[in-house]
């Protein structure tokens, strides 16, 4: 099985819909909660996608708006406008 | 006239980066950039350089802004609620003095450092990184410094950290573990702390810690904490990035990036079990222990970064095997050496309640259970004869990563491991075979280490004469700032203020 990625974000409102946004488009997501953030897990690959936290929010959002609410991350990056990737590339 | 479309983030980005870049032409761009060679490190082309999440100055500024204005939102809110008597204890206290003391300094360091790493980069791309972790350090030491002021009203042994930074023994071990970085060159500096510290080690002090931050009441330091967290994500992909950029660039670089990986991962390593002690003996309600964290941050998340980066051709840090050993007692090991060294620090030890060693033999079972709970109870009894234990003398410590000479063999929790090494005729000791190992790379360097117990012996701590005269050099009050916690003025002040008493007079307001 891969390896885990993984992002981890500040448990706050703000985070809240994206973090629903990355379980729903994630199915082997898995979100661990411990004080204050929640860290998810997931094999492989883990994508933001702008389109599904917008829908969660009800709002515009701009990918790199997730920098205020992002603690840490493990896995190689990619992003654009509409998607930001975490991936390990074994 | 059709509207133009927007610029795509790729775009933009290169257009802020790339395009804005020159090549000079009065100077030649070896003279302007005299650094960025001499390490052995080969670029083809710099502009393969990539920043993934492709901030621009512009959108920094905007992210940041933002940051700023929710951090002091909340710290305002913090200050005028009396925040500090939230804590779940005033022992917790003493894991901020150490944050204080050893942490908000390199945050400083970090500031110049990268300020230094960028400028001596000729690829725009590089720059803008360091640029921006610049401004970020330096706000992470402003915004510590603000949120700590709070507690400093109410607190001992957070006056002098500035003070302490370039005096206090213990100290010493941040303070050389980034000054070595900043002395070496720009690539193994970015190296050392983007990578190896970083992406590798610091998840270690911003995630656990400062969760259990949260977990203690501490709303400053969960607060910033997070912030500057915010940050790191950032930094720690520029860390990655200039790694698999150096070994995308040219296969001579492999070995290079190898040599510095094992030497940072070690050094860092070594680093963090002062952290890893402040989660296991200085959060009164624990969130994971130190055992814990290493499992999930090393050996799960840190090699899962190590297999990607096998198809270079890097292997694992060299004695990463050692460090896994080490789990289930460096955390112990450092706790009983900061308890008997109490009245030269900044801050108060103690022997942690029943509850909290039976945690300790939950998560690290029988070792803990035979040699440590052992030790601590025979430490307490001690004290509650009236006998507190205090080795009154300076330790011996590592020529490489000065944390005293106390860490067992990897295979024998019952013997130290002391390595001597020697250069020109001169014999120095480290800690282990990972600091020798360093020592033994570039003797040159280490062997010009100021160590805090030699050179306080030879009377370059203002004479201080004693333990007890080097404490008054540091601007530590006895008992007051230093020493065993029960009892101590911070104890009564929050004994009072839990039962809505005032502030008793103590003998720090009479010596004032």
């Amino acid at each position: 099985m891969a390896d885990n990625v993984f992002l981890a974000l500040q448990n706050n409102s703000e985070a809240q819909p994206i973090i629903e946004a990355i379980l729903e488009d994630n199915p082997g997501a898995v979100a661990n909660e411990s004080p204050g953030m929640v860290k998810i897990n997931c094999p492989g690959r883990l994508v933001v996608r702008r389109e599904t936290v917008e829908e969660k929010m009800g709002r515009k959002f701009d990918l790199q708006e997730i920098h205020i609410n992002l603690i840490s991350l493990g896995g190689n990056i990619d992003e654009d406008d509409d998607e930001l990737v975490i991936a390990w590339n074994t | 006239m059709a509207k133009a479309k927007r610029l795509g983030l790729k775009e933009r980005y290169s257009l802020m980066t790339r395009g804005l870049d020159w090549e000079t032409s009065y100077q030649p761009m070896d003279e302007v950039f005299p650094y960025d060679q001499y390490e052995g490190i080969k670029i083809i082309d710099w502009d393969k350089w990539e920043d993934p999440f492709r901030l621009t100055m512009e959108s920094y500024w905007k992210y940041q802004s933002e940051k700023e204005r929710k951090l002091y939102a909340i710290l305002d809110a913090f200050q005028q609620n009396n925040g500090h008597l939230n804590i779940s204890d005033a022992r917790y206290m003493n894991a901020v003095k150490l944050w204080l003391q050893g942490i908000t300094p390199l945050e400083y360091a970090a500031h110049r450092g990268f300020a230094h790493a960028g400028r001596a980069f000729r690829g725009a791309g590089a720059r803008v990184a360091c640029q921006m972790q610049s401004i970020d350090e330096l706000r992470h030491a402003q915004t510590q410094l603000h949120a700590f002021s709070h507690y400093n009203k109410f607190f001992n042994g957070m006056h002098g950290f500035a003070h302490m930074r370039d005096r206090a023994w213990y100290l010493s071990i941040p303070k050389s573990f980034f000054e070595d970085a900043m002395s070496a060159g720009p690539f193994e500096f970015v190296t050392s702390i983007s990578f190896a510290f970083e992406y590798v080690l610091t998840n270690l002090l911003f995630m656990p810690f400062v969760s259990g931050a949260a977990y203690n009441g501490d709303m400053a330091t969960t607060t910033f904490g997070f912030s500057a967290q915010s940050d790191e994500s950032r930094h720690m992909t520029l860390g990655l990035e200039v790694v698999k950029f150096m070994l995308e660039q040219h296969e001579d670089n492999v070995p290079i990036v190898q040599a510095w990986l094992d030497k940072w991962f070690w050094r860092g390593y070594r680093l963090l079990s002062l952290v890893g002690t402040m989660m296991d003996y200085m959060l009164p309600k624990k969130v994971m222990s130190w055992k814990e964290a290493w499992e999930i941050y090393w050996e799960e998340n840190g090699i899962a970064l190590f297999r990607d980066l096998s198809r270079y051709g890097i292997r694992l840090p060299k004695y990463h095997e050692v460090a896994t050993k080490e789990k289930t007692r460096v955390t112990h090991e450092l706790w009983a050496t900061l308890y008997q060294y109490g009245n030269a620090l900044g801050l108060h030890t103690w022997v942690p309640e029943d509850e909290e060693l039976d945690w300790m033999s939950e998560k690290y079972g029988d070792l803990f259970d035979t040699m440590y709970r052992p030790r601590l109870q025979f430490l307490r009894e001690r004290e509650e004869a009236g006998e507190r234990y205090f080795n009154n003398r300076l330790p011996m410590v590592c020529q490489v990563c000065q944390i005293p000479v106390f860490f067992t063999e990897p295979d024998d929790p019952e013997q130290i491991c002391v390595r001597i090494v020697e250069w020109a005729d001169t014999k120095h000791h480290c800690c282990s075979d990972g600091c020798a190992d360093i020592f033994n790379r570039e003797p040159e360097k280490y062997v010009q280490s100021l160590i805090p117990p030699q050179q306080i012996y030879r009377g370059e701590a203002g004479g201080a004469r004693d333990i007890f005269e080097y404490a008054e050099w540091l601007h530590l009050k006895k008992g007051i700032d230093s020493g065993e916690y029960h009892g101590s003025p911070d104890h009564q002040n929050w004994t009072a203020w839990q039962s809505g008493q005032p502030t008793p007079k103590t003998d720090s307001d009479e010596a004032a």
